[in-house]
């Protein structure tokens, strides 16, 4: 949808959104935000929601490979970007290392902040293969988590930053 | 889950198309850029906008023009701030204020021109309508009362942006479009001590670029105090910029407090320092003058008697920082910024 | 009967059993459920803090298009609420509303947003009371009461236990000290919002699904308020986003969309906005306390009177158990002959209070803990030192008749003292720097259910087949802890197979033999018995299969590693598949049931079944802290932990326990707080919410979070699966002490409350510099029409467990010493 001049309200409108890689046709109320479209018309779940007013980070998914909140993002401003969740992580049945990493390290705990760190985390290994602790908590620091003290999400995301920077030098 | 009321979605393709639909629509529309402060106010139903005007598509706002001084367009996000080496380089307290703004993803998101026009906060007005129905409402926004000072004439709510006060410290300006025309101000005069109306920026004008004069030989600096190191607004922002001379004596000074009322505020104790070199003691005057310019009130995190306490604190840091000390830990531990 | 050999899970670091379906966002929580033709709802709240109903008019709402359904009070005229003795709360208020936030009404509609807008069509007509905002208020104006049962006024609990004459022995004690501490409330803050999804299943049964952590509870409350025989209700404990206590008390909205779904015949869904979370609450009471300590001149305890005033909230909840939770676990960390122990819980026009992690005993420890610090001071006594002097033994029996198991509480101390380097640190470090240490103890379950009965307090059942597939069966439910994990280790370690070979069904009445619930950190203990129980009777069955083709002797039979042999000769064997074809084959379809009941305890008077445990845990801490001197500003430096866990069950996930509980705690020391604003009286009548917000309710985030480290101390207790005891909650407790015992041992300021904010800090430190007492806390505690007590002989006064009459004796007076 892209308009120039004011129509009136629309009760619905019509998009081809950009999932995990996948084109998608969809359509939803206008007022809905991106949080909403993917887990209420798209049926991605994974992403979460604790207070949908931008204060927990549980919502977080990458657009154009930046973390971003998806519950201050307009759908109806999504045509055309990048939108990754935490469902199109894992290459068919192999663990993004970052997911391992937060299975096995204790990094996730009830579960529920889960999917918005670990994409957080994606983004900062994307962008700094070696982050230090410091830079790793700071980047993470807009991901509440109830359960863990942080602690072994840090460790999760340092296991990870390693285990992408073997994958790399193997394949080079 | 919490529901953005229905309005009508336009996305304009210039300023212009947008400062046209803005002069149509009049205070029914709204401007939306980042979203960060606008969307969580409309979830709530203090802002209930008729009509947002998008300026995703909007071509320009994102310039960055490095010529004798800096011009930053108003839709670049606050984390595209922080990443200019121009800013890093010559205007570190926008640098500093960019990166403390809220918490790493509504910086990707928020922008300068947004954050420039924050909401002003408070805790009897940032709730959801329900609650708010609960104190029947308040001055700004459906209500008479203003419930931090009940006797007020006017809106108490606090002009919580990290990025102003390090922009009037630098001398910035804005660029204000409308459909009538242009004009340029200082960022000092975007604002006025008002909490409902503390914009001097018209509905129908769109905030389209920060210019930043050329400061060879300032430096600068932003203190902010929050509870957490994240996350949070500010409840005392401290910026500060000094023009010295090579043997240290104070040839300019401005020092600006955000956060301690409706609009950032640049006081005196910048004056003070003029003349003088940055001694411990020329530091407290400031420190101490600047305290009283100081004027929390009980409507934001943490006791106030105890934020203009601190003020003097802030001040001090800031102004050491500036004078060369070492303050990489008291950052670190005070505002967990590297 | 088998051979023993080592162990291979249990004790191991391992991924837990739901962590695949976590990382990738499988994990279904409630809210992530839908379902075909489902309707959507929402609660209108109340926006008084206490009025009379007078009319509710629907009819609006009930017209609007999309609308299907709209409920108030009158359809549901039957009380609920979690413990017996306080069935206070209806689903939505019949004629009265106790608190901004209170539903009144419900809208059922095709969508949320629907649902919404219709709510604004629905007009109530109130009439409003006076409030009581706090518990001196409400001992001060017994009218109106808040509820028309309870002691009286707005008394909801009111009572008085003494084990042994207090006041004797405090009169002959070297030193009494009187302190007064006040710990704020604080909430739970899970960090998914509770939803609830109902609907009617093909044969007419209502099955549940909700983010509950009792769903049996639950079960049981659904039947009485929906007049429906519990065979006829299915409660599904969904996988929780954590829990935290926040989740125990049956709730509201699960009652209106359970309601719903039985009148429309469709699916119908709630989710709660973060704002309704805090309205729902049950989280920590805010506790007013009182210490009068006797010791000795080397620092022995001799006698405690404590006391303490909750703020309880609008309704019962936990309440009643909550108030004896304020005292009753004091006496299990350090010897203490005697103990006199008064509380009392008054009703408040805000959301009610209940049990939050460490269920009411976080704020006496910490009044306790903080007071020992400033005895330790006075007597010229290394704090730490003096705690290890007079900790209680393993095997013994408290003044108030709890009896203590496994005890590891002196190796907890001595590891955080040799680790954190106490001894070069404790009054030595430069001002702005300093290192506090407390300790504490958490029961591992409940000994008594909160409904009375002599059934099991868990039960697990076992599938086995052909295929080698286990499926175990149990009520328990995973609220983020781990406790599918224990469930699935501790089977896989009886029958010698892996984690992954098992799959868990958990938490869900329609199919899974009765637990209790995810509270009072009973799960691993009670569930792990049971599961223990049921595996090992599958162990016997398998075992009794193959001894003839092995040729061996039961007690020769090894189950390892997914393999079965002989101990005497390890290449004679078969695969456990092998076995379990072998079994099926002698025995039929193999199933196996265990249980569990705890210990009986041993205190025989009335109110003794509130405390006792089939075994404590015990933890000690050291926080490192700088302060500013300029701000007050806190800097946590780190904390050390140590925790008598027993035995890991899976050290990854313990630790994780360890941290959560120090990371919370840490919260609630420095910034937590669920507080409430009231408007000037002449201009409102508002009584509300003052923060009901994730970014104003003031937590952790990872830049603030300094290193744990975590020391694990494993005595295993032998009432315990493997050893194992709790983690989930006992960590947090020693944490909010040893912060503030930290900060004064940095500058020298006491603050004698929670939270421990910098403005606090600051007022002391000018305090001190003035030459003043250098303090900010509580400044006294008010009259509270505490009754008689009832009198107890400790065990060491040849007591018997039972109420007897105090004895005689002649009145001393003493002069009490005011530390602070």
């Amino acid at each position: 949808m892209s308009v120039g001049t004011v129509k009136e309200v629309q009760r619905r409108v019509h998009m081809t959104l950009q999932v995990n890689g996948e084109e998608i046709d969809v359509s939803f109320a206008p007022y809905k935000t991106l949080l909403e479209v993917l887990r209420e018309d798209l049926g991605l779940t994974g992403t979460k929601h604790g207070c949908e007013l931008g204060e927990c980070g549980a919502c977080a998914v990458l657009i154009d490979g930046e973390p971003l909140l998806s519950c201050l993002t307009l759908a109806v401003e999504c045509a055309g970007r990048a939108i990754e969740t935490i469902e199109g992580l894992a290459q068919g049945t192999q663990l993004h290392p970052l997911q391992e990493a937060f299975a096995d390290l204790g990094g996730s705990q009830c579960g529920y902040c889960t999917p918005g760190a670990v994409m957080t985390a994606k983004a900062l290994l994307d962008k700094e293969p070696s982050p230090t602790p410091q830079r790793i908590k700071e980047a993470m620091s807009g991901n509440i988590c109830r359960c863990t003290g942080y602690q072994q999400i840090v460790e999760s995301v340092e296991r990870a930053a390693g285990c992408c920077r073997n994958a790399e030098r193997e394949a080079t | 889950m919490m529901r953005l009321p229905w309005f009508k979605y336009c996305a304009p393709k210039s300023v212009a198309e947008a400062a046209h639909i803005l002069a149509a629509e009049g205070r029914d529309a709204m401007l939306i850029a980042g979203g960060t402060d606008l969307l969580p106010n409309m979830k709530r139903r203090q802002q209930t906008p008729a009509t947002l005007v998008s300026l995703r598509e909007v071509p320009g706002l994102k310039d960055v023009v490095n010529g004798r001084g800096l011009t930053l367009g108003a839709g670049l996000t606050l984390n595209q701030v922080v990443n200019l080496p121009a800013v890093k380089d010559a205007y570190l307290a926008l640098h500093q204020a960019a990166g403390q703004v809220a918490s790493p993803h509504l910086r990707n998101m928020g922008t300068l021109g947004g954050n420039l026009c924050l909401d002003t906060r408070c805790l009897y007005y940032n709730q959801n309508e329900d609650w708010r129905r609960a104190i029947d409402f308040c001055m700004k926004c459906e209500g008479e009362t203003c419930w931090v000072a009940t006797s007020s004439k006017r809106c108490m709510a606090v002009s919580s942006t990290d990025t102003a006060p390090a922009l009037i410290a630098l001398g910035a300006n804005v660029r204000l479009v409308s459909a009538a025309g242009e004009r340029e101000i200082a960022v000092n005069d975007l604002y006025q001590n008002d909490g409902a109306e503390y914009l001097t920026r018209q509905p129908d004008e769109i905030l389209t670029a920060v210019s930043l004069p050329d400061l060879a030989g300032w430096k600068s600096t932003y203190w902010k105090l929050r509870r957490r190191g994240s996350f949070d607004f500010p409840i005392l922002g401290v910026a500060a910029a000094v023009r010295t001379a090579p043997d240290g004596t104070v040839l300019d000074a401005r020092i600006v407090l955000g956060a301690v009322s409706s609009r950032p505020i640049l006081t005196e104790a910048g004056g003070l320092l003029q003349g003088g070199k940055l001694s411990d003691e020329a530091i407290a005057a400031a420190g101490k003058k600047a305290t009283s310019a100081a004027k929390p009130l009980d409507n934001t995190d943490l006791d106030l008697y105890w934020r203009k306490d601190v003020v003097s604190a802030f001040v001090g840091y800031a102004l050491r920082e500036i004078r060369g000390d070492d303050m990489s830990a008291t950052r670190l531990r005070i505002m967990r910024q590297l | 009967m088998s051979a023993k050999r080592p162990l291979e899970v249990v004790g191991q670091p391992r991924r837990r059993v739901d962590s695949r379906a976590k990382v990738t966002g499988q994990t279904r929580f409630a809210d992530d459920l839908s379902l075909p033709r489902m309707l959507h709802c929402k609660l209108l709240r109340s926006p008084h803090p206490h009025a009379i109903i007078e009319a509710i008019d629907v009819s609006r709402a009930a017209a609007y298009p999309g609308v299907h359904l709209v409920l108030t009070g009158k359809d549901f005229p039957v009380p609920f609420g979690i413990m017996p003795v306080s069935q206070d709360e209806y689903p939505l208020a019949p004629e009265r509303v106790r608190y901004v936030g209170d539903s009144v009404a419900a809208v059922i509609a095709r969508d949320e947003k629907t649902a919404e807008e219709a709510l604004e069509l629905i007009s109530v007509t109130y009439r409003a009371l006076p409030t009581i905002s706090s518990p001196e208020e409400g001992l001060a104006n017994p009218q109106p009461r808040i509820h028309d049962y309870g002691e009286q006024g707005n008394i909801h609990r009111n009572q008085s236990y003494e084990f042994g004459d207090v006041e004797a022995a405090l009169a002959t004690s070297d030193h009494v000290f009187e302190d007064v501490f006040f710990y704020e409330g604080d909430t739970h803050m899970a960090l998914e919002q509770q939803a609830s999804l109902a609907s009617i299943d093909g044969d007419g049964k209502l099955t549940l699904a909700s983010s509950a952590q009792n769903p049996h509870y639950l079960h049981r409350q659904l039947s009485a308020v929906l007049q429906l025989p519990a065979s006829q209700i299915r409660v599904v404990a969904v996988q929780n986003g954590g829990g935290f206590g926040g989740k125990c008390d049956p709730a509201g909205h699960e009652m209106v969309v359970s309601k719903a779904a039985l009148l429309l015949g469709r699916p119908v869904k709630i989710c709660l906005t973060r704002q309704e979370v805090f309205y729902q609450h049950r989280g920590r009471h805010p506790v007013l306390m009182k210490f009068r300590t006797g010791v000795t001149k080397e620092g022995k305890l001799t006698a405690m009177h404590l006391q303490t005033l909750l703020d309880g909230g609008a309704y019962g909840s936990h309440g009643p158990a909550s108030t004896f939770y304020t005292g009753v676990l004091t006496p299990v960390t350090y010897e203490l002959p005697r103990f006199k122990f008064d509380a009392c819980r008054v009703f408040t026009n805000k959301p009610a209070c209940g049990p939050k992690r460490g269920h009411g005993t976080p704020q006496p420890r910490f009044g306790q803990e903080v007071q020992l610090d400033k005895i330790a001071e006075k007597l010229g006594l290394d704090p730490a030192e003096m705690r290890l002097n007079m900790v209680t033994k393993a095997n013994s029996l408290t003044s108030n008749w709890l009896g203590i198991g496994s005890n590891g509480l002196a190796e907890c101390i001595r590891q955080v003292v040799e680790r954190s380097g106490w001894k070069d640190k404790h009054g030595k470090l430069p001002e702005g720097r300093g290192i506090g240490i407390a300790a504490s103890t958490y029961m591992c379950g409940a000994g008594v259910s909160i409904y009375w009965n002599k059934m099991p307090h868990s039960g697990v059942q076992l599938l086995l087949d052909r295929s080698g597939q286990v499926t175990v069966f149990c009520g328990a439910t995973e609220v983020g802890q781990g406790s599918d994990d224990v469930l699935a280790s501790i089977v896989a370690e009886v029958l010698g197979i892996g984690t992954t070979q098992i799959r868990c069904v958990t938490g869900d009445t329609g199919i899974t033999p009765i637990d209790l619930g995810s509270y009072s950190s009973r799960v691993t203990i009670m569930m792990g018995n049971a599961a223990m129980q049921a595996a090992g009777r599958v162990r016997d069955l398998i075992t009794a299969a193959v001894i003839e083709p092995l040729e061996t002797t039961p007690e020769q039979v090894v189950m390892s590693q997914g393999r079965v042999f002989a101990a005497d000769d390890p290449n004679k064997g078969m695969s456990f598949v092998e076995a379990v074809v072998l079994a099926e084959t002698k025995f039929g379809t193999l199933g196996t049931v265990g249980n569990y009941s705890p210990p009986k305890p041993p205190g025989k008077f009335k109110g003794s079944g509130v405390g006792p445990s089939p075994a404590y845990s015990f933890s000690a801490c050291v926080v490192e802290t700088e302060v500013d001197v300029a701000t007050g500003m806190i800097n946590i430096e780190k904390v050390w932990i140590a925790h008598d866990i027993g035995q890991s069950i899976n050290p990854v996930h313990v630790r994780g326990q360890v941290i959560g509980g120090v990371y919370m705690g840490l919260g609630e020391a420095l910034m937590e707080e669920q507080v409430f604003r009231r408007l000037p009286p002449k201009l409102s009548n508002a009584l509300v919410h003052k923060i009901p917000s994730l970014l104003e309710y003031k937590t952790l985030t990872s830049a603030d979070m300094p290193e744990v480290e975590v020391i694990l101390i494993e005595e295993p207790d032998p009432n315990c699966p493997y050893g194992a005891k709790e983690a989930g909650q006992g960590p947090l407790l020693p944490v909010m002490p040893a912060v503030a015992n930290a900060i004064w041992d940095a500058v020298g300021v006491r603050i004698d409350e929670v939270p421990i904010t910098p403005d606090k800090v600051l007022r002391a430190l000018k305090l001190k510099r003035a030459g003043k007492n250098p303090r900010v806390g509580p400044e006294y505690f008010p009259e509270v029409p505490y009754p008689e007590p009832v009198f107890v002989l400790p065990p060491n006064e040849s007591g018997d467990g039972k109420e007897s009459k105090k004895p005689e004796r002649v009145a001393a007076n003493r002069q009490t010493e005011v530390t602070s």
